[in-house]
């Protein structure tokens, strides 16, 4: 309005001019603002995917949000924040099987030679076996087992803390490295850990469950069980342990999952 | 004559366009999570009346398979619903359209009333301000929804570091019910939007875009030096 006082050779705006000048600026930035997010939707939706390496399988961009949104939500982890435990009575009879990937597809396996072997560095590796594990103070664990497919289930699994078993077995100089790498022995599944999560209170290698030795199916003889992870880093029939400073394989990451998964 | 009168801030209007795009995304993309595991339905007396969802429904969107796809998706979008629901938050609180927007004392009654209006039950409507009492019930409920699906999500996501947010949402089971609920609300809420839009007419609709309506404005009326608060307030009295 104030360009018209300078101006005074012209006439002032009508109402209907001022109606359609503000109509137009305001559909001509409507449109351009909705066409720019239309542009940028097709970019994303359109944007390559990741190159394969320990995570793959989304699009780059895509995968880099997950990572960024991980380094945010980490801040919040704490040893202090722990899983929800229930009765033993509350527990699933008959806990789901949800995949066997790693267990079906090894018919070499043999439960009776089975040893932890745990990687030391590239020359020594350390073998460890269920009898020595189960010497070691048992801990318990009723909580609710979150997959990421969605569904829940109260379980009942009793093992070795995690910690307990780095420490007994001298193994908290390695684990000083920022991740933990587990296989089961035919290599078919594998997981990374971040230290944190290692050393979770809560972060048990199970060898029982309802009280009793776990079955094949859920990963005997000893199988992760970290609370604070989804059930796709809950690894069966733990093979081989690694230590590395940086990003193990991990099955589900390079189909497009989020590496950390955390809880 | 015609008279050009302000009716939505910038602020208003931009964060109602940002959300639109940006909830479907989350509305897509959290289909593709919920397909993982699909357990909700209604039945009554055990007859299943409605499962969520039917799979014509999934075929017909592409949903089956894409459960990584879509947390991707979703875990970035969430970022945007929730700094532009944020930003929407503090605007009325600190420009004070919040007073236009909360129900008051009269809005249950006055809402019942414009119900029977629209429906042609009943002649009169009540006198009207900038949101009329069921707009502002309506409008004051989808914030609601928003802060809930904010709240319940963050008790799916990290229900262990956030275990206190994963118990006011009555565990993590129960949340996930309440997450995917509050989706469906935001459907019907869609909806029923869409028609009230189409009904009120082009001029309701601009002033969404381009911020401003045209009234009507007698001549007597605009000899008196009256600011439009005035207006406001003799649109008041007639109450």
């Amino acid at each position: 309005m104030k360009t018209d006082h300078k101006k005074k050779a012209k006439a002032p705006l009508t109402i209907e001019q001022k109606i359609k000048r503000r109509n137009f600026i305001s559909f001509g930035a409507f449109f351009a603002l909705g066409g720019g997010a239309v542009a940028g939707w097709k970019w994303l939706l359109d944007a390559p995917e990741e190159t394969p390496g320990i995570t793959g399988g989304t699009r780059a961009p895509l995968r880099r949000a997950l990572n960024k949104t991980e380094l945010f939500f980490r801040n919040f982890f704490s040893n202090n924040h722990l899983v929800k435990t229930y009765d033993k009575e509350r527990a699933a009879k008959t806990p789901r099987v949800n995949s066997l990937i790693g267990i079906e597809d090894d018919e070499d396996f043999d439960i009776t030679t089975w040893k932890l072997h745990v990687k030391l560095n590239n020359l020594n590796s350390q073998y460890i076996s269920i009898d020595e594990i189960k010497a070691l103070p048992k801990t318990e664990i009723v909580y609710d087992f979150k997959c990421v497919e969605g569904w829940d289930e109260i379980q009942h699994w009793a093992g070795v803390r995690l910690s307990d078993f780095l420490a007994h077995f001298n193994l908290e100089e390695q684990a000083k490295k920022q991740y933990m790498g587990l296989e089961t022995p035919n290599k078919a599944y594998y997981v990374g850990l971040e230290r944190d999560s290692v050393f979770h209170p809560q972060t048990i290698l199970a060898y029982e469950m309802n009280g009793k030795p776990i079955s094949l199916e859920h990963g005997a003889p000893l199988r992760l069980i970290v609370p604070v992870k989804y059930g796709i880093k809950n690894l069966k029939r733990i093979g081989n342990m690694t230590f590395s400073d940086s990003r193990p394989k991990d099955y589900w990451a390079e189909q497009g999952y989020d590496y950390y998964s955390g809880l | 004559m015609k008279v050009i009168k302000e009716k939505h801030t910038f602020l208003m209007r931009w964060t109602h366009w940002v959300n639109f795009p940006v909830l479907a995304i989350m509305i897509w993309s959290g289909l593709f999570i919920y397909w993982a595991n699909d357990a909700y339905g209604i039945s009554i007396f055990g007859y299943s009346l409605i499962k969520f969802f039917p799979e014509w429904f999934y075929n017909f969107f592409h949903i089956p398979q894409r459960l990584a796809e879509g947390m991707a998706f979703h875990f970035l979008f969430m970022w945007f619903f929730f700094i532009n629901g944020l930003l929407y938050i503090i605007y009325t609180i600190f420009s004070g359209a919040w007073r236009e927007l909360m129900p008051n004392k009269n809005s249950f009654k006055e809402a019942w009333q414009v119900l029977l209006h629209d429906l042609h039950i009943r002649k009169t409507i009540p006198p009207q301000k900038k949101y009329n009492a069921a707009q502002r019930i309506a409008y004051t409920i989808i914030i609601l929804m928003g802060i809930g699906s904010v709240v319940t999500g963050l008790a799916i996501y990290k229900p262990v570091q956030f275990y206190w947010i994963c118990w006011l949402c009555g565990g993590y089971h129960f949340a996930r019910i309440l997450h995917f609920t509050l989706t469906i609300g935001y459907v019907f809420f869609f909806l029923i939007h869409i028609v009230q839009v189409i009904l009120a007419g082009w001029n309701n609709f601009r002033a969404v875009v381009a911020g401003f309506e045209v009234v009507e404005e007698q001549q007597a009326l605009r000899q008196e030096p009256i600011t439009t608060e005035k207006t406001e307030d003799s649109d008041e009295n007639r109450s």
